[in-house]
């Protein structure tokens, strides 16, 4: 036997060597990740005042707020309309229902740009959808609804996809049973598949809410004003550099992911 | 109880070809057949799960073709058990009854008790899917079932998944379910013994046909053709000429071997002969049997298979003995053996 094997840990480390090359391969992202955002929550304990004036400011305070509210109702609404959806397109097949597929993740595609333009297109005052809303008085240029609608048309795919993956996983034979026993279809959706599917459905929506808080493109071509956090953080960054638009993503940042674990203990907790 | 007319139906890769079944009531009907003939597709097109393209289901002389599974009162029960996992076992049984809105949650409870000790299986009542064995499981999904008091069960290789002792104990439960509670029974399998030991009748099922409606006797010993025999086990499977016939008694020549003699009322032309192994008997000489077919061979392969063993002998018959006769007589390969079997054993078809 030659003596390098004879170290503790060699043979195993051997064995699975496959694993090692691919845990360093991976830390590279890992890294990427935790030293860009490690980094700006470092550099702003540094300057812990600026911190406190964001905090305490009531303009970044309503911006945050807005982000985060508007979010919350534009994954509202994709949850309304996606998880329908989502439930479809996992049991159901037919002819097109790729192009189906394929157009509610389209958003995942195209430059955020381009899908601010698309929908300034749309729901501007003299858009297709736009003008009849304006004759109705409801106008989305510059207004919550502009924000919600841009921030929906981004954070879509991510609700679908996942609450469709979720509900694939739902054996159908398991509806099947439940409706031998006397559940009507009905019944057996919301008491057998949607609680099934729900971590899954869950961990969508907050994909999706997160995607809806970070989009900055579309909103701003949409909707500048009300003003949300990423336009806010963006304007300050133009005009007055990194020091002044920190802090206030860090703030934002910050809520994100108390936000997000909170959600995320929820979910296990359940499972 | 059941009756299917004329059914027919393609779903993905399988599909069913103009299927006539009548099952009577409190009958144990078991379809037997290989994976992919279409088994399953036909119990979920009973239970209302899928329609059918053609054809019509009649369940106590009343059309329910296109009625939705919630209205047709018939328990299911699939291989993998599809207990609710997010459900307790408790939880899981009481699904049906709860949703009668007649009864109250006092005789609920009660009904539950009931089951779960007809059953054995009330010690488990607050445990999740996930913690039992496949057994368990399986009581669970039959209590589910039975809970609502169907008239029909319908089970989708109820047994499949499950050890030998396991299986042996379920399948007295499943016989139990069908005496003291009345119910008619519609099991699908692919195992011969399961359906030889439970069925009332059975029918063959291959690629989306039923070949043949018969008691376990008729299926297992007077297979209607070559390849129902080759599904149901008859390993001997002949060619010959009828030559003769007296009496009843047909004289078959064989090319391999002296002729056959069967009872058969066939007199003249090319027919096929199917011997199950079992019914041959292998001996080291002649003796003085009553049998009419007697054949010397050499044994060309011994192979055991649980407690029998199958003997191949060169004269391309094969036989099954138990291991005790086996080791009696010392069979050893290439040793010579008459092979001896009834006329009555042998069935002919053209």
């Amino acid at each position: 036997m030659k003596l390098r094997s004879r170290l503790p840990g060699t043979e195993k480390l051997k064995r699975e060597k496959i694993y090692v090359i691919f845990l360093f391969l991976g830390l590279v992202l890992v890294a990427f990740v935790f030293i860009t955002l490690g980094n700006m929550l470092y550099r702003q304990t540094e300057d812990f005042p600026a911190l406190i004036d964001a905090a305490t400011n009531l303009v970044v305070l309503k911006a945050i707020g807005i982000s985060i509210s508007m979010a919350m109702a534009s994954t509202l609404i994709a949850f309304f309309f996606g998880v329908p959806l989502a439930y479809f397109l996992a049991r159901k097949d037919f002819p097109g229902k790729s192009i189906i597929e394929g157009i509610v993740d389209i958003p995942l595609m195209i430059p955020h740009v381009i899908a601010g333009i698309a929908l300034y297109g749309v729901f501007m005052r003299y858009g297709v959808i736009g003008a009849p809303l304006k004759r109705l008085g409801i106008v989305i240029t510059d207004a919550y609804l502009g924000i919600v609608i841009a921030m929906l048309f981004m954070c879509l795919p991510y609700l679908i996809d996942t609450a469709r993956a979720g509900f694939k996983e739902v054996d159908p034979r398991l509806e099947n049973v439940a409706r031998s026993l006397g559940a009507s279809h009905w019944r057996t959706f919301r008491e057998i598949t949607f609680p099934l599917a729900f971590p899954s459905i869950l961990s969508g929506a907050i994909l999706s809410w997160g995607r809806a808080i970070s989009e900055f493109s579309a909103v701003l071509i949409l909707a500048y004003h009300p003003i949300s956090a990423p336009i806010l953080i963006y304007e300050k960054f133009t005009s007055f550099g990194l020091a002044a638009s920190r802090p206030i993503s860090v703030l934002l940042i910050s809520i994100c992911l108390v936000i997000f674990i909170l959600l995320r203990m929820l979910q296990k907790g359940r499972k | 109880m059941i009756e299917v007319r004329n059914l027919s139906k393609d779903w993905k890769k399988f599909s069913l070809k103009d299927i006539n079944i009548e099952i009577k009531k409190n009958e144990y009907f078991v379809v037997l057949g290989p994976t992919g003939a279409g088994k399953t597709l036909l119990l979920e097109i009973i239970a209302g799960f899928y329609f059918p393209d053609r054809g019509e289901v009649r369940i106590a002389g009343q059309e329910v073709t296109n009625l939705p599974p919630e209205k047709r009162r018939i328990g299911f029960i699939y291989q993998d058990y599809s207990l609710f996992p997010h459900f307790s076992v408790e939880e899981n049984i009481e699904f049906g009854l709860k949703l009668r809105k007649s009864a109250s949650p006092d005789t609920n409870r009660k009904k539950l008790k009931e089951i779960m000790d007809w059953l054995g299986i009330a010690h488990l009542a607050h445990r999740y899917p996930a913690t039992l064995s496949g057994g368990e499981q399986q009581k669970v999904a039959i209590a589910r079932a039975i809970a609502i008091k169907p008239s029909i069960l319908l089970l989708d290789e109820p047994l499949a998944a499950l050890d030998l002792r396991t299986k042996d104990y379920l399948r007295e439960e499943l016989k139990r379910v069908k005496e003291e509670l009345g119910i008619t029974m519609v099991h699908v399998t692919h195992d011969q013994t399961e359906a030889m030991v439970l069925a009332d009748r059975i029918a063959v099922m291959m690629k989306g046909r039923i070949m043949q409606v018969g008691t376990p006797y008729e299926i297992f010993n007077k297979p209607q053709d070559e390849e129902i025999a080759d599904f149901v086990g008859v390993e001997n499977i002949l060619s010959g000429v009828v030559r003769n016939n007296e009496n009843g008694v047909a004289e078959i020549e064989v090319d391999f071997c002296r002729n056959i003699f069967a009872v058969s009322d066939y007199r003249a032309g090319a027919v096929k002969l199917f011997v199950r192994p079992e019914d041959i008997i292998l001996s080291e000489s002649q003796g003085e049997s009553s049998a009419k077919n007697v054949m010397k061979g050499r044994i060309e392969a011994l192979d055991d298979i649980g407690p029998l063993t199958r003997v191949k002998i060169d004269n391309s018959l094969v036989a099954l003995i138990t291991k005790q006769s086996r080791e009696s007589m010392g069979l050893q390969k290439g040793e010579e053996v008459y092979a001896t079997f009834k006329a009555t054993s042998v069935h002919v078809v053209r």
